[in-house]
Parts: C-alpha cells; structure tokens; sequence
C-alpha cells in the first residue's frame, strides 16, 4: 500500500546566501494512510513548513513530496489548488473568517469546491452536528471560546471529505480540558471517517494521547521518528528526552533524590514500567517472593499510544540478599536501576542528560550533520528531569 | 436678510445638488479604482498573494507622487489629461474628473492600510481549501476587511466634499463656490455661515452612515 504522504529528501530554505535558513532539512518520511502522526518539535524546528509541504502551502527548494501517489512537486498552481482541496487543515489561532457565521466558514470550502446551495447547507447541518456545535449556525465566531472555534475548524476543514487532515499546534491555544475534547474529536475524525491526520506540535502531551506514529524534529531535520510508543519508552535523542520528561517526571532528580535519600535511607531502585515488562504485579510479586518490604517513593505511570509507561521507585527493606535476589529477578524482565543507600549512593544514569548543555538556538541550521542526525545523545534510556519547567508529579501522570 | 435668502435659497439648493454630484460621482469612480490600486498594493506586496515587486514600486511611487499635491494645484497640473479625455477643463465635469483621479490614490493607500491588519492566517485558510487567489481577494479579504473599509471610506467621503470646494476656481459650482461668490465676494457673512452650517451637516450625516455600518459589518 501506498504511504498517504511521502517526503524525499525534501527541503526547503528560506532567503538566499548568508540569510538563508534551511526550516526544513533533508526530510525522509513516509506517513501511513489512516494513521495519526505526530511531528513534535520545539518552535523553529521546522515542523509548520514541513506540514505545508503537503499541501504547497510552501513548495520544497529540493526533494520530492508525494501526496496519495501523486508527487505534487511539478505540479502548477491550478492543479496544487485540486490537490489542497483534497486535505483539510486546522490552525493554532483557528483562521476563521470573523465575517462569516459558522455556517458560512464551514459552507465555504463547498463553495469553493462548488457544490450546490441545497447541498451545501445539507453537508454543513451534517458536519457541525459531527463536531457538536449544531446550535451554533448561526453565530458568528466573535462569540465563540477557544475548543468552539476549533470545533467549527475542524468541521470546516472535514466539508469536503479530505483523505487527509493537518493539525498545525491545533491545541496549542487551548486549556487543558479543551485540549482533551478537542484531541478526543480527532480521534473520532481518525476512527470513523478513517483520515489520515498529521499533528503538528509541541506539546508532548497531545502527541502521547493520539499519536500512532511520531517524528521529533531539530533544526529542521527529523531527528528521530518511529511508532509513539517506541520512540517515547526509548528515546535516543536528547530532544527525545527533554520532550518525555515535560510529559512524566516519573524518575527522580538528583535534588529530589537528595530529599528521598533523607526520608528513606534504605536501599531504593527505580524499575522501569514498560507494556510487556516491569509492571506494578512483577515488583509486587517480587516483593512477597523474596520476603522483602518495598515502599514506592517516587514515580508515574501514564499513558503512550494508549499503551502504560513510568517508572517506579521503590524503597526495599530487609535481608540483604534477599534483596539482591529480588534485583536479580527484576532486571530479567524490566529495567532496573540501583539508587543505592543513603550510606552508598549510586549515581541515576538520568541526571547526565540533565547536566548537559542547553542546545543551541533551535533557528540555526548549524550542528546538524549531512544526515541530520545530531550526534551527542545521552546513555541509555536516560530520561531528562532537570529542573526546567514543569512540576515533579509523583503519579500525577497516572490516569 | 429676508430680501436676499428669497432670491438665494434656490441657488443655494442648486449648490448642495451640485456638490452632492461631484461628490458621488468622485467616490464611485474615484473610490472603485482606489480599491483596485489599493488590493493590488496590498496584494503585490512581497509575500502577499500576488507579490510583483515591479507593480508593486510602480503604484507606491504613482500613489507618493500624486497625494501630497495640494488638490487646487492639481487641478490645473492634469489639465491636459482633462482637456484629452472630456474636452474641455472648466465646469463640474472638469473637477470630476481630477478629483476621481485624486480620489483613486488616496483610496488606494486607504484601502491598502485597511486590509494590511487583516490576518494573513485567514488568507492562508482559504488558500489551504483551494481557493483561488481572485476568490480570496473578492470573498476573503475585502469581506474581512470590511468595517475599516467602511471607515475609510467615510473618511474619503469628507475629504472629497473638501476638494468640491474648490470647483469654483475652474468654473464650477457647488457649495465651496456658493459661499465664495455669494458670501466672501458680497461681504455676507451670514451665507458663508449658513453654507458651513450645510456642510457641517453632510458631514456629519455621512460620518453617522458609515459607523453605523461598520458596527453592523463588525460581528464582535
């Protein structure tokens, strides 16, 4: 089967000689038809003009993109036109036309696609009653908050039953509790109408709860890309790991660790709650096994791809053998790190990643190698949790 | 005052008919052509719709050059171009035509401020539907730009009775002419007061017109 869209070596550089900036660099890509894939990256990445490749919003400099088979690269400004009425897109600030009802934002692109009155005004009733904001027609968008404005996007960009939809930060003007309903909505748009939808953003946490698939992108390169779940439990990428850490603090910091050490001196690990392995029943199973005493003292457990993720951290008491027994029995089907006591402390592999430098400014291409890979991550399966922005939550992300 | 208002209020009705002509002949003329040059300046402008640096200078400069001329000069200065395109260069139809050209190139910069604070994220919507870019600039942006507009043009409206004033210079009549040679000329204070009274309501009439319909084209 046909990938719904294609990036081939596409670029593209905005300016010309020493002002020029690559926002969109060398990008490989395949997107899966009916998927939802998540492009997450932090402001300057590039991923609002790679998701305008798809729809010649921005044409590329060099590469190929094909959408649904056709490459629209060499195509000309009347045919781009078919091409964009084919996919649907929603922005950050809504773009409604505040001179138009609701009604008539939605009842435009039909226009434009020139479908009849009678039609029109039967697709549109049909649409706002999909996204549930059928009573408000009438009303003008002035009137509307945040998730209704997006509501009358999304039905706007659903009229003309687009095989693809694109979501460009799509949330990122809402509260958390529109944030959901809206992403929920998508999720419907995925499910029943079977679109392909490409999420563009920089909330980690919209990207967790839809997405299949998901590209992190620097620099205007994708950096790492792969199934949601993959990528998150194991990220490779120190923009990985910075991303996962504002989703889940699960591990904790080396201050604190500092503050636990003093509360429970004993010895504590940190395991590691994947889908297959370490779950809560395996520590607790352990724990009776071994006739050993665990407290949790730190950790989450939330979700990615609607599949468990999180850590943690236990503090054991008792027999030391049995202890190292049950460690030993732990680390055959999870991972497991040994925080040591507060008489022997251990260092956490997470805390590197914490202490290395910022990156550079996000909108200059420099440090990207021809592959655009970024070399430097941190060891493994280290998870940021430095004390930039965020709260630390034990559980909290646990729903 | 009685003896003379018998004798001068059928010329002064005659005026405001006259003035009321110029003026709305000017702002249909002069007013649909300045939304021409104003949505090509706007649209030709680097990153908009129809960018084309060289239409783009050319209207910039066309519009820099004609608008700071005082209008009694200009007047005068396009009398060849009057005398070619309606034959002669005195009376009403002479004003008209000066003040539609004046009129165009204010409009084009008044249009053009309007719709530069229109948000480009709108104009990208349309284009993501497939819209082409005559459809947007016909049924996206004027439409969203549509309360200032109004305003602008009110503004235009005033501005164009002010140039009226001075077709009396060229032979033609008017308010401006009345209160000059029935007021000014005749040492009658009090026609030059009536004629500003007249004036002042025109003007306010017009002003009261278009907020109201810019409230109504606004739908906050």
């Amino acid at each position: 089967m046909t990938a719904a869209i294609s990036f081939r070596a596409a670029t593209k550089v905005f300016g010309t000689g020493r002002d020029a900036v690559r926002a969109v660099d060398s990008v490989t890509l395949d997107i899966a038809r009916g998927e939802i894939f998540g492009v997450i990256g932090y402001s300057g990445a590039g991923k609002s003009t790679l998701v305008r490749l798809v729809n010649a919003l921005e044409t590329v400099t060099s590469g190929e993109v094909i959408v649904g088979g056709q490459n629209i690269t060499e195509l000309r400004e009347p045919e781009l036109r078919k091409v964009r009425a084919g996919i649907g897109m929603i922005f950050q600030q809504f773009n409604l036309m505040s001179s138009r009802t609701v009604a008539g934002n939605v009842a435009y692109p039909l226009k434009v696609a020139g479908w009849s009155k009678q039609d029109r005004k039967r697709r549109v009733a049909e649409l706002l009653d999909f996204v549930g904001i059928a009573d408000k027609a009438r009303t003008y968008p002035g009137k509307l908050s945040g998730g209704q404005k997006q509501r009358v996007g999304i039905a706007r960009a659903l009229a003309t039953s687009p095989s693809i939809l694109l979501a460009d930060e799509a949330t990122s003007a809402l509260d958390p509790d529109t944030t959901q309903d809206v992403l929920t909505l998508l999720q419907r748009v995925n499910r029943e109408l079977g679109i392909t939808i490409v999420v563009i953003t920089h909330e980690m946490d919209v990207v967790r709860s839809i997405a299949h698939r998901v590209a992190v992108m620097e620099q205007g390169a994708v950096i790492e890309h792969g199934a949601a779940y993959d990528v998150f439990a194991s990220p490779r990428q120190r923009a990985t790991q910075r991303f996962v850490a504002t989703t889940l603090r699960d591990r904790p910091s080396p201050e604190v660790l500092e503050r636990l050490r003093h509360r429970h001196p004993g010895r504590m690990i940190t395991v590691s709650v994947r889908e297959d392995v370490g779950t809560g029943v395996d520590v607790f199973a352990g724990l009776r096994t071994h006739g050993v005493d665990g407290a949790i003292v730190f950790g989450g457990i939330t979700e990615i791809d609607e599949r468990p993720f999180g850590s943690l951290t236990v503090e054991l008491g008792g027999d030391d053998a049995a202890i190292e027994a049950l460690i030993a029995d732990l680390r055959q089907t999870t991972d497991v790190h040994d925080l040591g006591t507060a008489a022997d402390p251990r260092d956490v592999p997470w805390s590197a990643a914490a202490e290395a430098p910022a990156p550079e400014d996000e909108t200059t291409p420099a440090g990207v190698g021809p592959d655009g890979v970024r070399s430097g991550g941190v060891g493994l399966g280290g998870v940021s949790s430095g004390g930039d922005a965020g709260v630390t939550r034990p559980f909290g992300g646990a729903r | 005052m009685n003896r003379d208002w018998s004798e001068l209020t059928p010329i002064l009705v005659e005026s405001i008919r006259e003035t009321l002509y110029m003026v709305s002949i000017t702002i249909g003329v002069g007013g649909f052509l300045g939304l021409v040059f104003g949505v090509l300046l706007y649209a030709t402008r680097k990153g908009n719709l129809l960018e084309n640096a060289f239409v783009f200078a050319i209207l910039n400069v066309a519009v820099n050059i004609v608008r700071p001329i005082p209008f009694i000069i200009f007047i005068t200065a396009v009398g060849p171009l009057t005398l070619a395109t309606i034959g002669t260069t005195i009376g009403n139809d002479a004003v008209i035509f000066a003040m539609s050209i004046m009129a165009a190139f204010v409009t084009a910069r008044i249009v053009e401020q309007n719709l530069v604070a229109t948000d480009p994220g709108v104009i990208e919507a349309a284009r993501a539907m497939g819209a082409s870019r005559l459809r947007i600039i016909v049924t996206v942006l004027i439409p969203e730009a549509l309360a200032p507009l109004i305003l602008g043009y009110t503004f235009l409206l005033i501005g164009i009775i002010d140039m009226s004033a001075l077709a009396g210079y060229v032979g033609g009549g008017g308010l401006g002419n009345f209160a000059i040679v029935y007021g000014y000329q005749r040492f009658n204070w009090e026609v030059t007061f009536v004629t500003v009274i007249v004036i002042i309501g025109i003007v306010q009439l017009a002003q009261v017109l278009g907020n109201w319909l810019a409230r109504k084209a606004l739908h906050r």
